[in-house]
């Protein structure tokens, strides 16, 4: 089977992924990617690289919110970035090319976990924190500092979001990956994850308040008081 | 003088008060409700942080050596097929 990207120009037939048609109408491709597009598609293939290296992050984020294992996550990138260079004349450029590159690594990581069925869903930190109406309830750190940005220097921080990230279900953990990490909007998150927007704004939620509890020990202050168990568990 | 909101519904719309999703109406009540609340704005504040940190670069990096495995895995399909 052909590695190689046929010769055609965008608009091209739409993408099939997942069972799904992305049927795009409207070109949001930038001049510079579309540029970059027709270049693989003339057989520059040097062109692919200028062309995936700004979405690595994104891909890799997205394969890591599903299968958690850095390692599989890297692995599933790897094989969304080899599908999108195989498939690229059949992208339409209706969606940003970013957007259809991490919907095809959303798909990739989800087959990976079916595959290898390791699809159970992680408890969270605080998944009975409900009310009767089934509402999460946050927790009540009401002596709030704000977490600087600065403080993302440290391994400590870093790590503590990733356990936080971790302790989310993936269906909550992908919806915030995508829109709080990657900066998609609602409805690209929507879209790529092929759910409603209400859907996305419901896990969003969750998930947000979910983060910030898990996170909150290190924003209520407590550590600057001089105890030391704060100090111990609130490094940053 | 605005319509009085609960804290259970300040929770249910951070996030999409957060996104600028809620009608002006709903903005002028939970900002009512936050001038007293200090519970409720400790909710907003601590979820608005958690989306500010997670959204700077710094805080998700990429594994080391990412790129480097990825463009040989690349490069090497490409062999495999016959086209370099």
């Amino acid at each position: 089977m052909s590695a190689a990207p046929r010769r055609t120009a965008l608009p091209a037939p739409s993408l099939r992924v997942g069972g799904e048609i992305l049927a795009f109408t409207k070109s949001q491709v930038d001049p510079l990617e579309s540029e970059l597009i027709q270049r693989v598609l003339r057989g520059q293939h040097e062109a692919f690289r200028e062309l995936v290296r700004p979405c690595e992050h994104a891909v890799f984020m997205a394969t890591q919110a599903i299968l958690k294992n850095e390692a599989d996550a890297e692995d599933a990138a790897q094989e969304a970035i080899l599908k999108a260079f195989t498939n690229l004349a059949k992208f339409r450029g209706a969606s940003k090319f970013s957007t259809w590159l991490v919907r095809i690594a959303t798909n990739e990581a989800l087959m990976k976990l079916r595959k290898e069925r390791r699809h159970k869903l992680h408890d969270s930190l605080d998944d009975g924190r409900k009310d009767d109406k089934g509402n999460y309830v946050p927790r009540d750190f009401a002596d709030w500092r704000e977490i600087p940005s600065e403080a993302l220097q440290t391994e400590e921080l870093r790590q503590a979001l990733s356990r936080a990230l971790t302790s989310l279900t993936p269906k909550h953990r992908e919806v915030f990956v995508l829109r709080d990490v990657q900066h998609f909007t609602i409805e690209e998150t929507a879209m790529v994850l092929g759910i409603g927007k209400s859907a996305v704004k419901t896990r969003l939620l969750r998930a947000r308040l979910q983060m910030r509890d898990a996170l909150a020990p290190g924003m209520d202050g407590s550590w600057s008081t001089g105890r030391r168990d704060y100090e111990q568990v609130r490094p940053w | 003088m605005v319509m009085e909101i609960s804290c259970e519904e300040v929770w249910r719309e951070v996030s999409n008060y957060l996104d600028d999703e809620i009608t002006p109406e709903l903005r002028a009540r939970m900002l009512e409700h936050l001038k007293g609340c200090k519970h409720c704005t400790a909710v907003l504040e601590g979820t608005r942080n958690v989306v500010q940190l997670v959204g700077d670069a710094k805080a998700f990096l990429l594994p080391a050596g990412f790129s480097d495995r990825l463009y040989q895995k690349l490069d090497r399909k490409l062999s495999e097929d016959g086209r370099l």
